[in-house]
């Protein structure tokens, strides 16, 4: 019965989820801020995309355009498309996004356990209640059962025990992976994982981690995990985007992004990693501050911080230049190399 | 309780469970339950109830002490006012008035304050601005100057009494539910009760209103002696109630003339409304206490 509706991926389409010049707008008091300025991602079924990038970069706000959840007032998608499984989001009205889309075929994990479950609902009904909102179950029987097989899922021990237990029962790492089957609850095709992984402990992490491979071997689903922490990212994406400013920078397969850095914010990304057995004094950090996206400078908008910066780089919008299959960056370093189509 | 007990070996049963604690906060507090049973079973059955009549005159007995004083007698327990009435019967009589108008306001301010708060902290903005003001200009009028104009434009009634009291009390509501929901509703769940695709009234009345419930219980029960206070001062000044109607407000207003010579005329309406905000408090507590899921582990 679940899988009933579950839709296929056309064989015109391959990508489970394909985003074209997304431009997200934010209208405040004192003009506009453009959160997402013209952003491309792919993302196919059974892949993981990492979003990688500082604070403000735009990471959240491509999942949250997505879910077309803009922060209001003011947010809205100006220009470009958000095709998954065939549908142009950008396009699908509030209401069919609200009762179709949202939770059924795109779902989210946020990330801090501790807020994320409503402290005054047991455990089942609020992993059972996905079920009996989007009318994949009608009683509140079956709502528990469905509840105790996805709590399973996640690797709750003896879930039947756990259902009619509270929130603040659970440790940090429980109530994550309790998030996690709400996500997962209703079979999404896309989940989006922000920070799944910020609010842990490293050990707990890894197994998060872990879970999050585990249920996409098992269900298909296309994960995007928008993270901070490179190695989180490295250990489970399988394709990256770097994110600066609104726009992607760089993308490519993690063995490209982390050997074969092309874009110069990724480099510098990367060598401000500490490594282990390294002795440095400082940091080493890439100086200046992001561009405020209320008037975004005119050509590369990491110009001002770049260490390789041309004269053409303050004037002229770099592409995204191929580099080789999959790889793409958007600095005019590589001009002369083919433009990705 | 387990530690309770082997703490406690020699103790007789009943001390060793800690007979002060529990009625002052932990477990079931019968103390409290008992005086609210009470005092709902005086405010139905009221007259009926009452070993007198509650207006009943007789002149030759007036002044008469409580039974247990040297001239008290025990056909008048709580002995007789000024004009020869039980006061025992009025007691049970004007539990009527104060459990009425207690109730009536906790519904309606209750309802409408925390409706206007779950609004206007949700969804903040021209919304929240325009409720709060509001809000404010209602605090900043002297409640007692509303209920003499009130009462002077609609006349001194019960209704008069639930009007102004509501009027004064919705603010409580809306100002602490808002404040709730303003952080409440920066929570995960929240956000991912949209994710999940729940519309703003699903997420008020299933995510929101469940957590403010708690606080609201504790305002309300906080408020049961506030609004019977309230009540007596409005009767009190002659804003209120009126003759022939009993209220304890209205006990003490008459008293206030002979408290020097008869002090329980004015002391046990006032013990009535003490143990009345006394119990109510208490069963609010255990309450919250009870309801709370964070809590009812420990």
């Amino acid at each position: 019965m679940m899988n009933a509706e579950s839709p296929v991926v056309s064989p015109q389409s391959p990508m489970l989820l394909k985003i074209t010049n997304l431009q997200t707008r934010i209208a405040v008091r004192d003009g506009t801020v453009h959160a997402l300025d013209g952003v491309n991602l792919e993302v196919a079924e059974r892949e993981t995309l990492g979003i990688v990038g500082e604070s403000g970069s735009g990471k959240t706000m491509t999942g949250l355009s997505i879910l077309k959840l803009l922060p209001q007032p003011g947010g809205y998608i100006a220009d470009g498309s958000i095709v998954l499984d065939g549908v142009d989001l950008v396009g699908v009205p509030e209401r069919e996004m609200a009762r179709q889309w949202r939770g059924r075929r795109v779902s989210m994990i946020s990330q801090d356990p501790l807020t994320s479950l409503n402290p005054v609902y047991s455990i089942g009904d609020q992993v059972g209640g996905p079920f009996l909102y989007h009318g994949l179950v009608h009683s509140r029987a079956d709502a528990r059962q469905a509840a105790i097989d996805v709590l399973r899922r996640v690797r709750i021990p003896s879930p039947e025990s756990r259902l009619d237990d509270y929130p603040h029962q659970f440790s940090g790492g429980m109530r994550q992976r309790v998030v996690a089957a709400m996500a997962i609850a209703c079979q999404p095709r896309l989940l989006i994982a922000d920070e799944p992984t910020s609010a842990l402990d490293v050990t707990i992490q890894v197994q998060m981690i872990e879970l999050l491979k585990q249920i996409q071997q098992d269900t298909g689903v296309g994960i995007i995990m928008i993270t901070h922490d490179m190695g989180v990212a490295a250990s489970m994406c399988d394709r990256i985007a770097v994110m600066y400013a609104g726009r992607v920078v760089e993308s490519g397969k993690v063995r490209d992004i982390y050997h074969a850095p092309a874009h110069p914010y990724t480099q510098a990304l990367l060598a401000s990693i500490p490594r282990l057995g390294q002795s440095r004094d400082r940091l080493s950090s890439i100086g200046g501050q992001p561009p405020s996206l209320l008037n975004p400078p005119k050509g590369c908008r990491f110009a001002a911080r770049c260490a390789h910066r041309m004269t053409k780089c303050e004037t002229d919008d770099p592409p995204e230049f191929k580099m080789d299959a999959g790889h793409s960056s958007a600095c005019w370093l590589h001009e002369g190399a083919p433009h990705v189509p | 309780m387990q530690t309770e007990r082997t703490l406690g070996g020699g103790l007789p049963p009943a001390l060793r469970a800690g007979v002060l604690r529990r009625l002052l906060g932990q477990g079931i507090p019968w103390g409290s339950l008992t005086v609210l049973l009470l005092l709902i079973i005086a405010a139905i059955g009221g007259e009926t109830l009452a070993p007198w009549d509650p207006n009943a005159l007789n002149l030759a007995n007036v002044f008469k002490p409580p039974a247990w004083h040297a001239n008290g007698s025990f056909a008048h327990l709580l002995g007789t006012d000024n004009l020869g009435r039980d006061i025992f019967s009025r007691i049970i009589a004007g539990a009527r008035v104060s459990v009425t108008v207690a109730l009536y306001v906790i519904v309606l301010s209750g309802g409408v304050g925390s409706f206007i708060g779950l609004i206007a902290g949700f969804f903040g903005g021209v919304v929240d601005a325009v409720l709060m003001r509001l809000a404010d200009i209602q605090m900043s009028i002297p409640s007692l100057a509303l209920a003499l104009v009130m009462a002077v434009v609609l006349d001194p009634s019960f209704t008069t009494v639930v009007i102004v009291i509501v009027i004064t009390y919705w603010t409580w509501y809306a100002r602490i539910v808002r404040s709730e929901v303003l952080s409440l509703k920066e929570r995960d769940y929240v956000a991912l009760a949209r994710v999940a695709g729940c519309s703003n009234a699903t997420i008020l009345r299933r995510h929101l209103l469940p957590n403010v419930a708690n606080t609201l219980l504790v305002l309300a029960t906080l408020q049961v002696g506030q609004v019977i206070v309230f009540e007596a001062s409005l009767s009190f000044l002659g804003l209120g109630i009126q003759q022939p109607d009993v209220s304890w407000g209205l006990m003490l207003a008459d008293a206030r003339s002979y408290m020097t010579h008869a002090w329980w005329l004015i002391t046990l309406p006032g013990v009535a409304i003490m143990l009345t905000c006394l119990a109510s408090n208490l069963v609010g507590d255990w309450l919250r206490d009870t309801l709370d899921p964070r809590r009812k582990q420990r």
